[in-house]
């Protein structure tokens, strides 16, 4: 079976190749749609065989190498086209290829009718494609040609219509945006390369993690590494300072918000810093920054979402925060703590994404949750699984993201700090708020829309499935990794320990075992928990007017967070508009033209006017002529008589 | 096929040969002698190509027949792994360039053609030479003709840029001359020494000039290629040439004419000035890593597309000369897939951007937008080949840039980092410079009416541009294919430079009868 893992590769690249030379003619939408899914759900199917087959293996024979052919190679380096099949990786392609193919199933009904539906699938494919490299690769450049490629459909995607319209742009400039911020963190990446070979002479995963066993923990290069690594990651997983490319990334289908900046591709940083773990181990330093930056991502991110009006983007903040708690777990060395959220979140992010995709389809591309209200009465099972995915995302005892979140704080408060314990649970409180006041805001309370022109509706079958199903694994997913302490048998983190096991030997993480405090902390985090969802739904569903006294009395802080805290103002301030205007106003007009060029010319003309003075000496008279030998030959005589 | 290279070199010439007794107002005869011509030239190639064997270090089908006896110069060619991929662009994007002309050019088309064909002519021979003076005659020649192709079938500045291009060329060239004199002098200063421009000879004893006297030769050579390719501050001809000349003199130019800059970096500069190469290398890397960056932001604030191509070239060469003073295996293997690379990927922009022009007559960046809705088959190509110079893994511009940055970040010649990781940035600001302005074009509304009945590509359009993306991808999925050529070649190379500097090998000084 294992030897079948270039299939779940190949599926998707086939899918892309056809609709990508033949969907433009084909023009059938149930053809074009239904390869394109097929393709997904193939991958998946394999995936699944492959993890039967892996469950029943001893744990020392579950990490497979397939290697289809060498990719590049020069002098010392060399690196393969080759998969490495073990268990944070088809952890990784069941979530990419299983949520991916619901996405795709759904898009069938979201897209209907687009005039780009078969350039649609197209780029799904090809993302699917990328993001399978990405986590399949069995070495660091192979990852990054997925890691790059994901950034590609994203841009592709992102900006699909490309001649609408964006809040005060073009849905080009998000895309554009999007891929550039990305670039910056890719360069930290291609640097964390290039120390890597430099150190293990390697790109290869087996070949480093072997020989980092060996070096001792804080080494400077190890910090060096692995926080360019995290640049990467921040870039991709949209953590401060780069997160800015995510809520403008809405500019999307909302489809491509729920696999792409949502589901899958945005954890890429995760998975990355998770495949790394032995690397990140022997840095403690970054694995600080790691978590502070998780951490304070989590908590600005959330208190941004509770002012936004665009459905969306509220969703959007909500990503880059939860996505801040993966970091956190991962920074405090809980690696399979942020993989179970990973998890999780792919299940009730992508269902609150495509339940807003359907919200949104039924309101006639109505974003904002200003004019909605109400809709419970005509989308019920949009409404339904909509709630579902927010008491999982909130945290609701028993549902999946319970058990992530809670997994997560726990290890934040005995392996990090207390004090990040209580940050990371007040992050908790601020998303139930806002998700229950996206919920009311959007589904219950008054009807706030013109019934002239909009006439809400349920959404088709083929998007209503997804949905289902989605929202059955909000609310069983969790059930794999149930804690110690509520007497569970944690399989999830017991299935990916192997892949950890050199990275925790070298942390050498201290046992708790007071089962009290944990218990406690848990009820205090469901407290929180509670009380948020519980605020939410009061405030915007009876006292709306409790929101806007309060937006009023601090109007300073309303309007910093309506404007999200104005960092893409001062990034433009800072960044964009100097380099825009020093390569502009002086590197090209003045550097380049006038002085580089100018010298050029006047050199010219300098050896042009010397060459008019000298030319007269060329009269043509003979005359003068004459005048000059007689001169010549005086002044010759003279030279020779005086000496 | 014991002259196959002569036959390759001079194939051409048949072409010229029989337009001459071909009317000039037919055409389309003209057209297709011409791109006949090109296309024998690229077959023959070909056979060089599939002949070479890539394990061999030595000059390969070399031919040698004394010219002027009494100084030792003679008519000497071969290829080796640095020359045989840039023999095969050239003999590949000439028939594109004058296929892409079709249309564009109808004024004293005979000539044009005439023009093309000698030009390949000149780069093939500066490619094949393996005697400097050879090698001298082929690159100035090669100017001719590339004058005549702007200053004749050029834009409104035409005879501007062509006076610059040339006068900037023949500056550097003739001290070039100069330092070739004196190496062919040099030799006849040593024991039973004579005068010679054999390049093989002079491999063996121009490393152990004085430092004093190799310094200046070194420097003269440098310059001339350094202007060629053109580096940082040597740059402003290209910009103004570029704007001015024909989509296919754009394409030959940017192609493989700055391709030669590069390749007698390699092929003169550091073999035969091992150790005035090892002083100068900080100066060339610092120039290049300000080239990449400094290439990359004025080419981002260009409001013609053809000049912010133009400029993208800057920062793209920057890119393998840094390869070729990291003097590492991974560097220089780096640094010569990538001259291929930037010729298909740039070439294939000037072949767009000309497409373009012919239907529009404005290269503004301002003039267009929203074109993805009218010319989807343009724009997709476009974006392809922009994420191809943008260095997106799995397209070809990413292997030779991930090389390069990868030999010179580890290079012990460069003994910094700082080198490489300054050029990486090249990273970010390409893909700011590129999709800026993609997103100008393509997307968007439609802003400006005449925009909304342009016709999308043709098939001869198509057609010329797809063998591009085909290697374009193949390079990028299966590097292989490209890089073994150069294997052994740049092995040898870095070897022999590793020795120098480590003083283990001295120039015997002697020279072989």
């Amino acid at each position: 079976m294992y030897s079948l893992a270039p299939l779940i590769v190949l599926f998707p690249l086939l899918g892309f190749l056809f609709n990508g030379f033949f969907g433009r003619k084909i023009k059938n939408e149930t053809i074009v749609g239904s390869i394109g899914t097929l393709a997904v759900a193939s991958s998946f199917v394999v995936a699944l065989l492959i993890f039967i087959e892996m469950l029943g293996t001893p744990i020392e024979e579950r990490k497979h190498i397939v290697t289809l052919f060498q990719w590049i190679a020069a002098g010392s380096f060399s690196v393969n086209v080759a998969f490495q099949v073990d268990q944070l990786s088809i952890l990784m392609t069941l979530i990419v290829t299983g949520v991916g193919s619901l996405i795709h199933l759904y898009s069938i009904g979201y897209m209907h009718g687009d005039a780009g539906f078969w350039r649609f699938f197209t780029y799904l494919n090809l993302f699917i494609f990328a993001m399978l490299n990405l986590v399949l690769a069995d070495n660091y450049l192979l990852m990054f040609l997925g890691w790059e490629g994901v950034g590609l459909c994203s841009y592709l995607l992102i900006g699909f219509w490309y001649d609408r319209n964006f809040e005060k742009g073009t849905t080009g400039d998000a895309a554009k945006k999007a891929f550039i911020v990305n670039r910056i963190g890719d360069f930290g990446f291609l640097l964390a390369m290039f120390l890597i070979f430099n150190t293990f002479g390697s790109l290869t995963y087996e070949s480093v993690f072997a020989q980092a066993a060996g070096f001792s923990t804080g080494e400077s290069l190890m910090f060096w590494i692995t926080l360019l690594m995290f640049v990467g990651a921040t870039g991709k997983s949209a953590q401060i300072p780069l997160y800015v490319w995510l809520p403008d990334a809405m500019a999307g289908p909302t489809p491509v918000s729920a696999l792409i900046h949502a589901a899958t591709m945005v954890t890429a940083g995760i998975y990355m810093v998770a495949r790394s773990s032995i690397l990140f181990s022997l840095a403690p330093a970054t694995m600080e920054i790691v978590a502070v930056v998780g951490l304070l991502t989590a908590f600005f991110a959330g208190t941004i979402g509770l002012v936004q009006n665009d459905i969306k983007k509220v969703l959007a903040y909500s990503t880059v925060s939860q996505l801040g708690y993966m970091f956190l777990a991962v920074g405090v060395g809980a690696f399979s703590a942020g993989l179970f959220h990973v998890m999780t979140h792919a299940f009730f992010k992508a269902l609150l994404f495509l339940g807003s995709g359907a919200v949104i389809h039924a309101m006639h591309d109505e974003q904002d949750i200003q004019k909605m209200g109400g809709l419970q009465k005509y989308m019920p099972w949009t409404f339904r699984t909509f709630v579902i995915g927010s008491f999982a995302i909130a945290g609701f005892p028993l549902l999946s993201g319970f058990f992530s979140k809670d997994e997560i704080l726990w290890k934040a408060f005995a392996d990090g700090a207390p004090w990040m314990w209580v940050i990371a649970a007040l992050a908790a409180g601020v998303t139930a708020f806002y998700m229950f006041r996206l919920v009311s805001l959007t589904f219950l309370g008054k009807e706030r829309f013109n019934h002239h022109h909009v006439h809400p509706h349920e959404a088709p079958k083929t998007m209503l499935i997804p949905l289902l199903i989605l929202a059955l694994f909000s609310i069983i997913g969790g059930y794999v990794g149930i804690p110690h302490v509520l007497g569970g048998h944690n399989y999830f983190e017991e299935f990916l320990e192997p892949v950890f096991a050199g990275a925790n030997a070298k942390m050498m993480l201290p046992m708790h075992d007071s089962a009290a405090l944990e218990l406690g902390l848990m009820a205090a985090s469901v407290a929180i928990g509670l009380l948020g969802m519980f605020a939410g739904w009061k405030i915007f569903t009876e006292k709306p007017e409790i929101a806007e006294n309060t937006a009023k009395r601090f109007s300073g802080l309303h309007k910093l967070l309506w404007n999200k805290y104005f960092v893409d103002e001062a990034y433009d301030a800072m960044v964009v508009n100097p380099i825009k205007q020093t390569s502009d106003k002086f590197l090209w007009k003045i550097f380049d033209v006038k002085i580089i060029d100018n010298t050029l010319n006047y050199s010219a003309k300098f050896v042009e006017a010397t060459s008019n003075i000298f030319r007269r000496i060329q009269t043509g008279v003979v005359q003068s002529y004459a005048v000059v030998f007689v001169a010549g030959i005086l002044f010759i005589l003279g030279y020779l008589i005086v000496w | 096929m014991n002259n196959i290279l002569t036959y390759t070199l001079f194939s051409p010439l048949v072409g010229i040969f029989l337009l001459l007794f071909i009317n000039k107002e037919k055409q389309s005869l003209i057209k297709y002698i011409g791109i006949a011509a090109s296309l024998a030239t690229f077959a023959l190639s070909l056979f060089v190509y599939f002949g070479f064997d890539a394990a061999n270090t030595q000059l390969q089908f070399v031919e040698k027949y004394p010219w002027i006896a009494a100084l030792d110069i003679s008519y000497f060619v071969g290829v080796d792994g640095l020359s045989i991929l840039l023999i095969v662009l050239t003999t590949f994007l000439t028939p594109i360039a004058l296929i892409a002309s079709w249309e564009s050019i109808t004024d004293r088309l005979k000539e044009y053609v005439s023009f093309m064909l000698l030009l390949e002519v000149g780069m093939l021979g500066v490619f094949l030479s393996a005697d400097l003076f050879l090698f001298y005659v082929f690159w100035e020649a090669m100017l001719i003709p590339m004058y005549f192709i702007i200053g004749i079938w050029g834009g409104k500045d035409r005879i501007y840029a062509a006076v610059k291009f040339f006068i900037y060329t023949m500056a550097g060239s003739l001290l070039m001359l100069i330092a070739i004199l004196w190496l062919g002098y040099y030799a006849s200063t040593l024991p039973d020494g004579y005068f010679t421009t054999n390049l093989l000879k002079l491999y063996a004893i121009a490393p152990g000039i004085p430092m004093g006297i190799q310094v200046w030769m070194f420097l003269a050579f440098a310059l001339s290629f350094a202007i060629k390719v053109p580096l940082f501050p040597l740059h402003t001809w290209l910009p103004d040439a570029h704007v001015q000349a024909p989509t296919a003199g754009s394409v030959i130019l940017a192609g493989v004419l700055l391709k030669m800059g590069t390749y007698g970096l390699i092929r003169f500069c550091l073999p035969l000035f091992p150790q005035a190469s090892f002083q100068f290398t900080p100066l060339l890397a610092t120039l290049s890593v300000i080239g990449i960056v400094y290439g990359a932001l004025v080419a981002m604030v260009q409001t013609d597309v053809k000049k912010l191509v133009a400029y993208s070239s800057v920062s793209h060469l920057g890119f393998v000369v840094l390869g070729i003073f990291s003097m590492t295996e991974e560097g220089m293997q780096g640094a010569v897939i990538q001259m291929i690379n930037h010729g298909l990927s740039t070439g294939a922009l000037f072949l767009l951007v000309g497409m373009i022009y012919d239907r529009r007559h404005t290269r503004e960046i301002a003039q267009f937008g929203g074109l993805a809705k009218v010319m989807p088959v343009f724009s997709t190509i476009f974006m392809i080949v922009t994420f191809s110079s943008i260095g997106l893994p799995g397209l070809n511009g990413f292997v030779g840039e991930f090389l390069i940055l990868l030999g010179s970040f580890n290079s012990m010649f460069l003994g910094s980092f700082w080198y490489a990781a300054i050029a990486a940035t090249g990273v970010i600001f390409s893909a700011v410079y590129m999709l800026w302005m993609c997103q100008r074009v393509f997307f968007g509304k439609i802003t400006h009416e005449e925009n909304r009945s342009l016709l999308d590509l043709t098939k001869r359009e198509i057609a010329l541009i797809i063998p591009v993306l085909f290697f374009i991808v193949w390079i990028g999925v299966y590097p292989s294919t490209f890089l073994k050529p150069s294997a052994a070649f740049t092995k040898q190379a870095v070897t022999q430079l590793q020795n120098a500097k480590s003083g283990n090998i001295v120039p015997t000084g002697a020279m072989g009868k």
